[in-house]
C-alpha cells in the first residue's frame, strides 16, 4: 500500500458549494477505486506563481490517499477531464515518511542514551572526588 | 602557453601583474599560486588555505538545525534557494550539502509544476 499526497488548483471563480460537490465526488470516487482516503486539507485561495489557463489566483486542495498505483491513476483521470480543475500533481510519500520515521526514532534512542551515560559519568567523578577529599586531608 | 603570447603589450609584466588587471585573457588563466588576491574568493580555500582572503567555511543549513523534511509545499523555505529570476541557486552559494542540494532541487522543480514557484520571473 503506498501513500500519495494529490495536490490540485481548482479555478477561483467556482463556488463554496460546487467545491464541495467536487471534493466529496472525488472522495467517494477514490473509495469506490480502492483506495483510502487519509486527509483532505482546504488550503485556500492563493495566488499562482504564473498564469495558468488564463487565472492569477486558484484554490488549493490537498489529498492523502493510500492505495496501489491504478487507483491513482484513475483519479488523475477524472481530474483532467473535470473542469474545474487547472492543475494537479501527485507525489509518493510512503518511502519519504519511513525514512522520517527512521530518523526520529534512531534521534530518540540517541538521546536516551546520551543522557543516561552523561549522568552516570557525573555520579562517578562526584564519587572520585569525595574519595580524593578525605584522601588528600 | 598560449594566452601568455596574447598579451604582447608588456610580455614581462604578465608574471607580476597588478591586481586591478582589467584585460580579458589573463583573468582566465587558472593560476592559484597567490598573488590575485580578489580574483577568485571562496570556492577552493576551504582545504587549501595560504591565500590572502579567507572565506568562512560554509556551512550545510539542513546539516545544522537537522532539517529533514525537504518538503514543495513550504515555499518559504524553498524560496531561500531560489535566486530573483527565478533559477536555483547553486550549492557553492548557499553551502548546502550534495544530498540535501537534490532534495531541494527535487522539490522546488515540484513546486514549479504546481504553480507554488515561478519557473522564470521578471529579470
Amino acid at each position: 500500500m503506498r501513500t500519495y499526497e494529490l495536490m490540485f488548483i481548482v479555478r477561483p471563480d467556482i463556488t463554496d458549494e460546487d467545491l464541495d460537490k467536487l471534493v466529496s465526488t472525488l472522495e467517494t470516487q477514490a473509495t469506490n477505486a480502492g483506495a483510502t482516503v487519509k486527509n483532505i486539507e482546504r488550503m485556500g485561495k492563493r495566488r499562482l506563481a504564473y498564469t495558468v489557463r488564463r487565472f492569477n489566483d486558484g484554490i488549493y486542495i490537498l489529498f492523502t490517499l493510500e492505495g496501489l498505483g491504478p487507483v491513482v491513476k484513475e483519479i488523475e483521470r477524472r481530474l483532467r477531464v473535470n473542469e474545474p480543475v487547472i492543475k494537479f500533481i501527485t507525489v509518493r510519500v510512503d518511502e519519504d515518511q519511513k525514512r522520517l520515521a527512521k530518523i526520529e526514532k534512531h534521534r530518540a534512542t540517541r538521546v536516551r542514551g546520551k543522557g543516561t551515560r552523561a549522568a552516570e559519568q557525573a555520579a562517578a567523578a562526584e564519587q572520585a572526588s569525595a574519595e580524593q577529599a578525605p584522601a588528600g586531608a | 602557453m598560449a594566452d601568455e603570447t596574447t598579451n604582447t603589450a608588456a610580455p614581462t609584466a604578465t608574471a607580476d601583474a597588478p591586481a586591478s588587471t582589467p584585460s580579458a585573457p589573463s583573468t582566465e588563466r587558472p593560476r592559484f599560486g597567490g598573488g590575485r588576491p580578489g580574483q577568485r574568493p571562496g570556492g577552493r580555500e576551504g582545504g587549501g588555505g595560504g591565500r590572502k582572503f579567507f572565506r568562512r567555511k560554509k556551512v550545510c543549513k539542513f546539516c545544522v538545525e537537522k532539517i529533514d523534511n525537504i518538503n514543495y509545499k513550504d515555499v518559504r523555505l524553498l524560496s531561500q534557494f531560489v535566486a530573483e529570476s527565478g533559477k536555483i541557486v547553486p550549492r557553492r552559494l548557499t553551502g548546502v550539502c550534495t544530498p540535501h542540494q537534490r532534495r531541494v532541487s527535487e522539490a522546488i522543480k515540484q513546486a514549479r509544476n504546481i504553480a507554488l514557484l515561478p519557473f522564470a520571473s521578471g529579470r
